[in-house]
């Protein structure tokens, strides 16, 4: 059977262009004017995409299912444009052994609604004491290691990791967070912080970690990957690494792009995230850092919580937001990105650094896997959480009009996503 | 007024209001029988969280005063030992029928996402290191009540002590600043909180320097577990640069008054016997707790007007 996605602008490797893309089974086989096929869908007054790429994706699976499973974040993430997601690895049992990536790999494969790529641990049971077996897990297939949830604090440890990465060709991807300096932290150190009584989370906490892991990158030549900054001088730490010329990457989330530290007067646990939100001044660097590319892409830190945990007091509910479905709208809604920009920051560099360019982060050419999404720039828009694919509901953005909508998703050929529904 | 949740939500109207009412509830108390009738048939739930002496006993006495009815919560004996959430528990005792909740937690805002669960009123009696808004009114009631003005316009307050973990300072800085008053803070750098260039108060770390101009002297308690964090290289060099001894009360203006909110740690603050301070307001304090917190229950409670 062939699909023929008609009328959009294509955004490839020439830039944009207005050309039907046809798909015979899991494969681009033409790109140009009126192409037919067995099937259409309409992508009129659109943009096509290479499927969105999330870097840093927490799935719940295994451990907290009620939260969150593989399934339920597959079709989340098919509606929020990914054909593709990295697996956070602090589930439980965490990513250290080759078991349960596999185990992940195949509650994806049941899923079928998108391409999931487990990452590593980088110590055993992200504890910070041991080294996970990162060849073992390497020779598994795996590409990108991390402790997420929380940093590698010994330099030595850390160190010998990048060792064996930069043997492997694997990236470490760090949670750059100095625990000692953040111990009770709810929100952002700042005059809000001090009014409210509360301990803060001082932007030194992370841009120490950074600094060391660009100096440890510098001595060992491993490429090192950070996870979600958050503040102003983590970003021109970056800038400063990559004009060296430093095997270094970067991501940014779409609320360290558009919410900041005052929310938590509302003393409203939805806006708990780690890290936390910071000042305007940080959101205006993060912008910045997208544009010039210091931060290579987009990456949503989705993290379901129970609402039962999300009703805890503010100093005890876990930290995190979803983010699957709406990155693409709150990241357009905060940031001036060109066709060309998104698919760059959403798709090609995403899937550069997790390795998976080999089906991901395309430029839309005959031979290509068909992960595609279909995206209406203009298109306003507000999040119902009755709506949302995903288990849990700890979104911030109810009721904010949110611009660029994903009308339809293709993974491998298939359409898991038509005109904002899910298909399976 | 539905909650009294922090002093900027009762704002400087709220603030003038509560404290005139104390002064009818004061006048209640020098009665022979203290009691009226003015909360017949309502019910106030005490809800601490936390420890509390000073506190839970004077609104449950301020209740008892006004005829209103009281349920005692204590953490130790309830559901919440078996885990039940805050939330099951609040709307637990809501669906029994309650007017009021007085609410003490260690967590800061625990009082604010309280009300999103239950029609009753909020009263923060204290939430973690942010806001204990009745305490402010006894202090500022107290301070009127002595230097027998209601303005206290160019007044010097000094709060001297761990003012970065202290909700009664946060809660005076902004009462106190309402009505015209001049504060200073003073502590060690480690103790004060970071950024705080917007609050109206000035700081010091030097107290000696500030009690010759002090006509308010309010100690906070320091407590032992800030050594254990660091925050203070030794309990004897803090006591030695911050407690209150003889020395200091005699550099003190003669007319000039100390407060302190209790509850005191002799030998770390208070090195002084505070019965051998000339103007210590400290049972002054205790006393007015319980008109003030009969004013806060009033004005939240009664549908009429004060007989």
């Amino acid at each position: 059977m062939t699909i023929v996605i008609k009328g959009g602008s294509v955004v490839g490797a020439n830039g944009v262009e207005k050309v039907d893309v046809l798909v015979d089974n899991d494969v681009i086989v033409k790109v140009g004017s009126n192409l037919a096929g067995d099937v259409s869908l309409d992508a009129t007054g659109c943009h096509v995409f290479p499927g969105f790429v999330d870097l840093h994706a927490h799935l719940r699976e295994p451990g907290r299912e009620d939260t969150e499973t593989i399934e339920t974040a597959s079709r989340a993430g098919a509606k929020g444009g990914y054909t593709a997601l990295i697996a956070m690895p602090n589930t439980n049992p965490a990513h250290d052994s080759v078991t349960v990536i596999e185990f992940v790999r195949e509650q994806a494969r049941k899923a079928g609604l998108l391409d999931v790529f487990p990452s590593g641990c980088i110590t055993m049971g992200r504890l910070g004491e041991a080294l996970a077996p990162l060849a073992e897990l390497s020779a598994a297939g795996v590409r990108i290691f991390t402790d997420d949830g929380s940093g590698v604090q010994d330099p030595v440890l850390m160190g010998r990791a990048m060792q064996y990465a930069k043997t492997l060709g694997v990236t470490m991807a760090q949670h750059c967070e100095v625990s000692a300096l953040t111990q009770g932290a709810v929100m952002n150190e700042c005059g809000c912080s001090s009014d409210m009584g509360v301990p803060g989370w001082p932007a030194v906490a992370e841009e120490m970690m950074v600094q060391r892991d660009i100096e440890m990158s510098r001595l060992t030549g491993a490429s090192v990957h950070f996870l979600h900054l958050s503040t102003a001088r983590s970003v021109d730490l970056v800038r400063a690494a990559k004009s060296e010329g430093l095997n270094v990457t970067a991501e940014v989330t779409p609320h360290h792009l558009s919410l900041t530290q005052e929310l938590l007067k509302s003393f409203d646990p939805i806006y708990k995230v780690n890290p936390p939100l910071r000042s305007m001044d940080d959101i205006q660097a993060l912008k910045a850092g997208l544009l010039d590319g210091t931060i290579d892409a987009v990456a949503t830190d989705h993290a379901p919580h129970a609402r039962r945990d999300k009703e805890l007091s503010l100093d005890q509910a876990p930290p995190g937001m979803i983010g699957l479905e709406t990155a693409l709208g709150v990241v357009l809604s905060a940031v001036d990105l060109d066709p060309v920009q998104i698919a760059a920051v959403m798709s090609r560099n995403p899937a550069r650094i997790a390795q998976i360019t080999e089906s991901h982060g395309r430029n839309i050419g005959v031979g290509d896997i068909a992960n595609l999404c279909v995206v209406d720039l203009d298109a306003m828009w507000q999040v119902n959480p009755a709506k949302l694919a995903s288990k849990s509901k700890n979104t911030p953005f109810v009721g904010r009009q949110l611009r660029g909508i994903v009308r339809s998703t293709m993974y491998r050929g298939q359409i898991t996503v038509q005109d904002g529904e899910a298909q399976k | 007024m539905k909650h009294l949740r922090s002093i900027s939500e009762l704002g400087a109207e709220g603030l003038s209001r509560i404290l005139k009412l104390t002064e009818s509830m004061a006048e209640i108390n020098t009665r022979a029988v203290p009691k009226v009738p003015a909360l017949r048939g309502k019910t106030v739930v005490s809800l601490f969280f936390e420890d509390s002496t000073r506190t839970r006993l004077s609104f449950e006495t301020a209740a008892k005063r006004l005829s209103a009815e009281t349920m005692n919560f204590s953490v130790s004996t309830s559901s919440v030992n078996k885990g039940e959430s805050l939330r099951d528990t609040i709307e637990t005792i809501t669906d029994m029928g309650v007017d009021a909740f007085v609410v003490r937690h260690k967590s800061v805002g625990v009082p604010w996402q309280i009300s999103q669960w239950t029609n009753a009123s909020i009263v923060n009696a204290g939430d973690g290191a942010h806001q204990h808004p009745t305490q402010a009114l006894v202090d500022c009631f107290t301070v009127r009540e002595a230097l027998g003005k209601q303005d206290l316009s160019g007044l010097n307050l000094t709060i001297v002590g761990d003012i970065k973990h202290s909700r009664v300072a946060r809660s005076n800085i902004h009462a106190f600043s309402m009505l015209g008053a001049n504060i200073t803070l003073v502590a060690p750098p480690t103790l004060l909180p970071l950024n705080i260039e917007h609050w109206p108060v000035k700081v010091s770390n030097d107290l000696d320097a500030v009690l010759a101009s002090t006509d308010v002297l309010y100690m906070l308690r320091l407590q032992s577990e800030r050594m254990a964090q660091g925050l203070v290289p030794s309990l004897h060099e803090y006591s030695t640069r911050y407690g209150l001894d003889e020395k200091r009360v005699a550099a003190l203006q003669s007319s000039a008054v100390v407060m302190h909110p209790g509850p005191m740690n002799r030998g770390v603050e208070m090195l002084i016997d505070p019965s051998d301070i000339p103007n210590s307001l400290i049972h002054r304090q205790v006393t007015n707790g319980v008109s003030v917190r009969m004013a806060v229950l009033f004005d939240l409670l009664s549908v009429e007007e004060l007989s």
